[in-house]
């Protein structure tokens, strides 16, 4: 029997919901957890849900998403098809595949490995029975509850997740990649924690994909926190085709020690309400991280991306691009807010958002933001929206292109600017033709997550022949 | 007749630039239209390929025995009219492999013929790509992006090749190119004049029609043409100036 209410969400249902299952959700804590959870629902208790009044959630109703009644959801089902998450697999990229069905880990055989190499993967849940002090020592020690409510609210509640451990100089030889679904009956609102920390001079590709398998509305409020140690390198890939009743915040809080190095993208495809929450701390000098964004947002759909980067440290590179395409009634935010403290000399911090609008009805709110202490930085940002270039629209339909080929080459183009960045070719012909099936409207959430459920291998028929010929 | 224009009147933003174009031009024939800067050359090319800005509020503009005016841009173009641009538009990220190709199986389309495969089609741009002299590797670059002044010209040259129009028009092609890059350019014109196809080629100096020898040649002048003639008269202009046409009209 499943321990679910059927509510619409309010600080008054979580914090009920919290005393009365705190047993059950504390169940694998270690003593340092369990204290936490308390301090995290009483800063959840004094922040409550975030409104349209403050600065960060301006332009984000969750109203709407705050109305609809969901099932709360304490314990993971039992007897779930496995096979339904791991359908299928991408030709040519050999990854290893972790699971996630409305927020529980799931798993074809054991639910957590140690690879020979050390690597340890599966669920968190798992590593806090198996490997306590290792989650005692990152677990909570990134994501900041005191500032931000909805990762209290996780704090509080969180039971399970993915957790991937990478050792000290080794280099994962695959790509791994989190599939979290949501394919529930009723609706949903879920609380994971994904932990990823990766060891000194260690390397991951990590790509973590966001699905929906149904249209059933859904809520999930996702951290995830991760460590990069001196020297090491990810390769991070955020995959995101929600259906348009879910609402997804994401809080990712990266921890960047001395020289360690990050490629993050964000690639928003559907979903309709999607917060992304992006926190990253450069916590040593000489570190550097690119973030990517593309969001394709169409119908009454919302994004809204908020990054902070805190240059704490000397000599860190920081450079976020985040591109947009929003079509009739999409709505999106760019809120990028670069700290640059008084010690961090030799910083670069750049910023930079591009919006197309093709219609009237679609908006952008973009706020890149600069607060800097010191002298001795590099530092720009800028942010643009307009429409699609109507001399190269005419210049293109003058070689006989009509519009809306012209319209699709030039979208796609400006998307190529970010998809271009991904390393992995596989990874990223797949992704290309993701957002071709998607900006011609023919993506649907069930063929999701890229390595994955494109069943059968069936590649788009283009008009445009994308492919580097 | 391939193209006939009568009386045509054309303005933008209310502003009448064309006063009144009457300009006949037959299979195999070349023009140049010649004229003083902001006379109306670009103004003609570009409402002959139909660039919407313009408001045509009078006359008339038969292209293969059809109302041209009544066609949008691509049908202009797929009915194979080519503009060669005089400012060339950069586009980031599309390639012009990716770009041509587009090109020409659209207008393959609208003619019933099956696209091109990819090999059929490396290989007709290899072969455009000989023709019109283009060395570099710009075919892997995005559309005049970062291109020099000349790159984007030859560019253009090479389109026309890939596009094989019925009616070209080239709009100053030859400003701001040296020598060699003129000599490419007109070349390719040369190259791939026939029996069939006709050229409007709008320049200010008589410098290319050294290079593109034109059966006809016409003054451009605030907003009609004022002078018709062959060769020579593109070399009377040069010796004798805009100053003399003008000089002319307010007699």
């Amino acid at each position: 029997m499943q321990a679910a209410v059927k509510h619409s969400i309010s600080k008054e249902l979580m914090t009920g919901l919290f005393r009365d299952h705190k047993a059950l959700i504390s169940a694998n804590d270690n003593p340092g957890l369990s204290d936490q959870r308390e301090k995290a629902i009483r800063r959840f208790e004094e922040l409550g849900f975030p409104t349209s009044k403050l600065e960060t959630w301006k332009h984000t109703d969750l109203k709407e998403s705050f109305e609809r009644e969901y099932d709360v959801v304490m314990k993971p089902e039992q007897g779930v098809d496995v096979q339904k998450v791991f359908r299928c697999n991408i030709p040519h990229l050999d990854t290893a595949i972790m699971g996630q069905l409305n927020g529980w880990y799931v798993s074809k055989d054991v639910p957590l490995m140690e690879l020979g190499n050390g690597i340890i993967m599966g669920s968190l849940a798992e590593a806090m029975k198996k490997y306590p002090a290792l989650i005692a020592a990152h677990v909570g020690k990134y994501a900041n509850f005191l500032t931000d409510s909805f990762t209290a609210l996780n704090t509080a509640f969180f039971q399970d997740g993915v957790f991937i451990y990478v050792p000290d100089h080794i280099k994962s030889p695959k790509p791994v990649q989190i599939i979290n679904v949501i394919d529930y009956n009723e609706n949903l609102f879920l609380q994971s924690r994904n932990l990823i920390v990766l060891g000194e001079n260690s390397r991951l590709s990590l790509v973590h994909c966001d699905d929906s398998y149904n249209h059933q509305p859904s809520f999930s409020n996702i951290v995830t926190e991760v460590r990069l140690g001196e020297h090491a390198f990810l390769d991070h890939y955020k995959l995101q085709n929600l259906n348009n009743s879910s609402t997804l915040v994401s809080s990712v809080y990266f921890q960047m020690e001395t020289s360690s190095r990050l490629e993050s993208h964000y690639i928003s495809l559907n979903g309709g309400l999607l917060r992304n929450n992006i926190w990253l701390r450069f916590n040593g000098p000489h570190g550097k991280a690119n973030i990517y964004g593309l969001y394709l947002m169409d119908r009454k759909q919302h994004i809204d991306n908020y990054i902070f980067v805190d240059h704490a440290f000397p000599d860190c590179t920081s450079n976020e691009l985040f591109k947009g395409i929003l079509d009739e009634h999409a709505s999106g935010v760019f809120n990028g807010h670069v700290l640059v403290e008084r010690n961090a000399v030799k910083t670069n911090a750049y910023q930079s958002n591009r919006n197309i609008l093709l219609t009237e009805t679609a908006k952008v709110n973009s706020k890149p933001f600069l607060e800097i202490y010191n002298d001795d930085v590099k530092c720009s940002h800028g942010s643009t929206t307009g429409q699609l270039d109507q001399d190269a629209m005419y210049y293109m339909r003058q070689r006989g292109i009509g519009e809306d080929s012209a319209r699709m080459l030039l979208m796609y183009a400006y998307a190529d600017e970010v998809i271009s960045k991904i390393a992995v070719d596989p990874l990223r012909y797949r992704i290309e033709d993701m957002v071709k099936k998607r900006l011609q409207g023919e993506l649907q959430i069930c063929e999701a997550c890229v390595l994955h459920c494109n069943t059968p291998e069936n590649p788009v028929e283009f008009v445009i022949d994308m492919s580097k010929i | 007749m391939l193209l006939s224009i009568k009386n045509l009147h054309a303005s933008i933003n209310g502003e009448e630039i064309l006063k009144g174009i009457d300009l006949s031009v037959d299979n195999g024939e070349v023009h140049a239209i010649m004229g003083p800067n902001g006379t109306g050359k670009s103004t003609l090319a570009s409402v002959i390929a139909g660039r919407e800005v313009f408001d045509v509020t009078g006359g008339e503009v038969m292209y293969k025995g059809k109302n041209l005016l009544k066609l949008a841009v691509e049908e202009r173009a797929r009915e194979g009219i080519f503009l060669g641009f005089q400012y060339p538009v950069e586009i980031p990220g599309v390639s012009i492999t990716n770009f041509m190709r587009t090109a020409v199986n659209e207008v393959r389309k609208y003619k019933g013929l099956d696209p091109l495969s990819g090999g059929a089609f490396l290989r007709l741009m290899e072969e455009k790509k000989k023709l019109v002299e283009l060395t570099s590797n710009l075919a892997n670059r995005s559309v005049n992006e970062g291109f020099s002044g000349g790159e984007k010209k030859k560019n253009e040259i090479f389109q026309m090749a890939m596009m094989d129009p019925v009616l070209a028009i080239l709009d100053e092609t030859d400003s701001g190119l040296d020598i060699d890059a003129l000599r490419v350019v007109a070349n390719g014109v040369n190259k791939l004049r026939t029996k069939e196809n006709a050229f409007i080629i709008i320049t200010h100096y008589q410098r290319l029609l050294e290079y593109i020898v034109p059966d006809f040649v016409h003054v451009l002048f605030e907003g009609r043409i004022v002078k018709s003639g062959t060769r020579e008269l593109a070399l009377e202009l040069e010796e004798k100036g805009y100053d003399w046409i003008r000089k002319e009209q307010e007699r």
